[in-house]
């Protein structure tokens, strides 16, 4: 548009990333920036790309266990639990229930250790730096926890084809009863400092609002869908393990916006302790392992898709067997993949300072994307 | 003769003095902020060069000067180097007036309060020069923001600050600290006091307003491009920025040197610190306000405030 002569109205390109605080990884966003506000965007993917769906092809099935510790490195249990679900689904093999407890356990405390690095990192984004040391104290405790019968601290590989390596012990239910009063404790804090402060409802109530629709049509899941106040929980809907067993809710935001996907993964964590102490409380004895699980597993020609519910959305395995050591073809289902698509929509005529608290708020994790 | 050569020595003794007191000021405040953020976010902070890390700043220093000086290959390297110089100057400046204490002081004009607020704007210009001459787009926007939310802030800090003039009837630094021999400024001013501490800290460019160079949206805004000791000159200007608002918001509200027992210098220094240690909360306390929150704030909120705090002060002086 001409407004003067030799004056020119344009818009300019922006890269946001692959090297920027905001993106959390190596995404990369072309923004078209027409002054502070957004014209259109378009995320470029693939930095981090590994062939981990390649890599399922090469290897036995228990060697690509591993690789489920390092898709989504921040709630990797999940990741280890729907994988073995599949490969137990195809092989038939069952898992005692105390294995079950196990996993439901370590899962949700990892679920919890995901939600407080995501709460962090957002705040991080907003420019608040000390909520990020204090939910990394938080944190700590987790994988304190886990360290203990996983042996790692992030990108772990805990479950085996047909339960649980290491049981649990006295030292590790306990610890976590202490972590459970330590967080419920702790919301007020969080209330106090940030839930309540007037410049952080200022700068996330009605900012990049998602339809039910718009989540709808990209597949977006996890809290970023439940957000927009559709009650789409893989736990709850179609459940697997022992969930069933457990009273838990599904906390639903109303409008959509950055606010309520903050709310929601706030109280999920409150949920996930409600899960953990019920666990706890009914975790039966027995062994922790399926008896006569093969050495050199070779499950039966057939296919399979598992789906579990982790800190991001739904993460579903689709998985081929030939009859080989080997799986034929797997494919992964990642919920970063679809919650980051629907971006674009979002980042419509917003300032960068909106984007970036809009590209928090869908908690997207890079190599989940990349995979 | 002997009237330059004693203005002469006067005026090398006070240059080396200010910038003395720069430096080690800077040196202080780094490590304090740095202690202050730590001990807020429950860790002990630097803790190895020196007693509790009292050195640390020194280290990083020594680390700045070694590294390389980068200058984008498209800058405009004329305003790109002369932008930490502009940048600086004027915080330098502003030290002619301060005063310490009763006898410590290099000028006692008769605009002082002016010169300071004349000066301390000059600060956007370097930002303008920095953020349009590195050709870096982040630099560009931060410069932008920092030039479109000027107003927002300094209108409501120059009105707050006339409310106290008003009242003692003079721009001498000096003056306004003799009115206050019984009762401090802030006890009749409160609300300007929260006012002006509110655009100080917006005038500093620290969080929740370091929207310029907000770290997780425009990298590092402004100043993106500048390395080694060209960053080193900005990261100085701000602090002695915080210095001398601080040192301001002293002088008009809190009674400057004045107190009893400790020497005039010491509850100086005191007070300008404890309101230093007051924007450190703020930062470490706060998410950062959008850019137009910030703008919306200063119009809607600052200026009438302000404006209206100086209607009521007029009248109450006209009254009494």
């Amino acid at each position: 548009m001409m407004l003067e002569k030799g004056i020119e109205e344009k818009t300019f390109y922006l890269n946001l990333g692959p090297q920027h605080p905001a993106t959390h990884g190596v995404l990369r966003v072309v923004l078209e920036m027409d002054g502070e506000f957004i014209a259109n965007s378009e995320p470029i993917i693939g930095y981090g790309h590994r062939a981990h769906e390649k890599m399922a092809e090469l290897r036995t099935y228990q060697q690509y266990l591993p690789n489920m510790g390092r898709v989504d490195y921040l709630h990797a249990l999940a990741y280890n639990q729907c994988y073995c679900m599949a490969v137990e689904k195809l092989t038939g093999i069952q898992v005692p229930e105390r294995a079950e407890f196990i996993r439901v356990i370590t899962s949700e405390l990892n679920r919890i250790s995901s939600h407080l690095l995501w709460f962090g990192a957002y705040l991080l984004d907003l420019g608040a730096f000390t909520p990020f040391l204090y939910c990394f104290d938080d944190r700590e405790h987790i994988l304190d926890l886990l360290d203990r019968i996983t042996g790692s601290r992030l990108t772990y590989c805990f479950y085996r084809f047909g339960g649980v390596p290491v049981d649990v012990d006295e030292e590790f239910i306990a610890g976590t009863r202490a972590f459970i009063s330590r967080l419920r404790s702790r919301w007020n804090d969080y209330d106090t400092l940030v839930t309540k402060n007037v410049i952080f409802i200022n700068r996330t109530r009605d900012v990049g609002i998602m339809t039910p629709e718009q989540a709808l049509k990209y597949g977006v899941t996890g809290p970023n869908l439940r957000g927009s106040g559709i009650p789409y929980d893989i736990r709850k809907s179609e459940p697997f393990s022992v969930y069933p067993l457990f009273d838990f809710e599904i906390p639903l935001g109303e409008r959509g916006d950055v606010l309520d996907r903050y709310v929601v993964r706030l109280q999920e964590m409150e949920q996930s302790l409600r899960i953990i102490e019920q666990a706890l409380d009914k975790l039966p004895e027995g062994p922790i392992m399926a008896e006569k699980v093969p050495k050199r597993l070779k499950p039966p020609e057939g296919e399979v898709y598992t789906a579990v519910e982790t800190a991001r959305g739904e993460f579903g395995i689709y998985l081929v067997s030939k009859g080989d050591v080997k799986p034929y073809r797997l494919k992964l289902r990642v919920p970063c993949f679809s919650n980051l698509s629907v971006m674009p929509e979002l980042f419509q005529d917003v300032m960068v300072a909106d984007a970036v608290a809009i590209l928090g708020s869908l908690d997207l994790v890079i190599p989940d994307i990349d995979r | 003769m002997q009237f330059l050569l004693a203005e002469g020595a006067r005026i090398g003794i006070s240059l080396i003095g200010v910038i003395g007191l720069v430096s080690i000021n800077a040196l202080f405040l780094i490590w304090m902020e740095r202690k202050v953020s730590a001990h807020i976010q429950l860790r002990p902070g630097p803790m190895e060069v020196g007693f509790h890390g009292a050195l640390q700043t020194i280290a990083d220093a020594l680390k700045l000067i070694g590294k390389e000086l980068i200058t984008p290959e498209d800058a405009d390297k004329l305003i790109y180097l002369l932008a930490p110089i502009v940048m600086f100057l004027p915080v330098l400046v502003s030290f002619i007036v301060i005063p310490f204490s009763p006898t410590l002081l290099i000028r006692d004009l008769n605009v002082g309060i002016l010169l300071i607020f004349a000066f301390s704007t000059m600060a956007v210009l370097a930002i303008l020069m920095a953020g349009w001459s590195s050709n870096n787009k982040y630099s560009l926007l931060g410069a932008i923001r920092s030039v479109a939310q000027t107003i927002a802030y300094e209108i409501p800090l120059l009105i707050t600050a006339m409310s106290v003039i008003i009242m003692v009837g003079s721009l001498k630094l000096t003056d306004i600290v003799a009115y206050q021999a019984t009762v401090w400024n802030v006890l009749f001013q409160p609300l300007a006091f929260i006012l002006f501490i509110i655009c100080g800290t917006a005038e500093t460019n620290r969080a929740p307003f370091d929207i310029p160079e907000a770290e997780s949206e425009l990298v590092a805004g402004f100043h993106t491009e500048y390395s080694g000791m060209r960053f080193a000159i900005f990261f100085l200007a701000e602090y002695t920025n915080m210095f001398i608002v601080s040192a301001v918001a002293t002088v008009l509200f809190l009674g400057g040197w004045r107190g009893p027992i400790l020497p005039p210098l010491v509850w100086f220094l005191l007070k300008v610190y404890a309101i230093i240690f007051l924007m450190m909360w703020f930062r470490w306390t706060f998410p950062r306000l959008r850019f137009d929150q910030l703008i919306t704030l200063g119009w809607k909120i600052l200026i009438p405030l302000s404006l209206a705090n100086l209607i009521l002060t007029a009248l109450a002086i006209k009254i009494f």
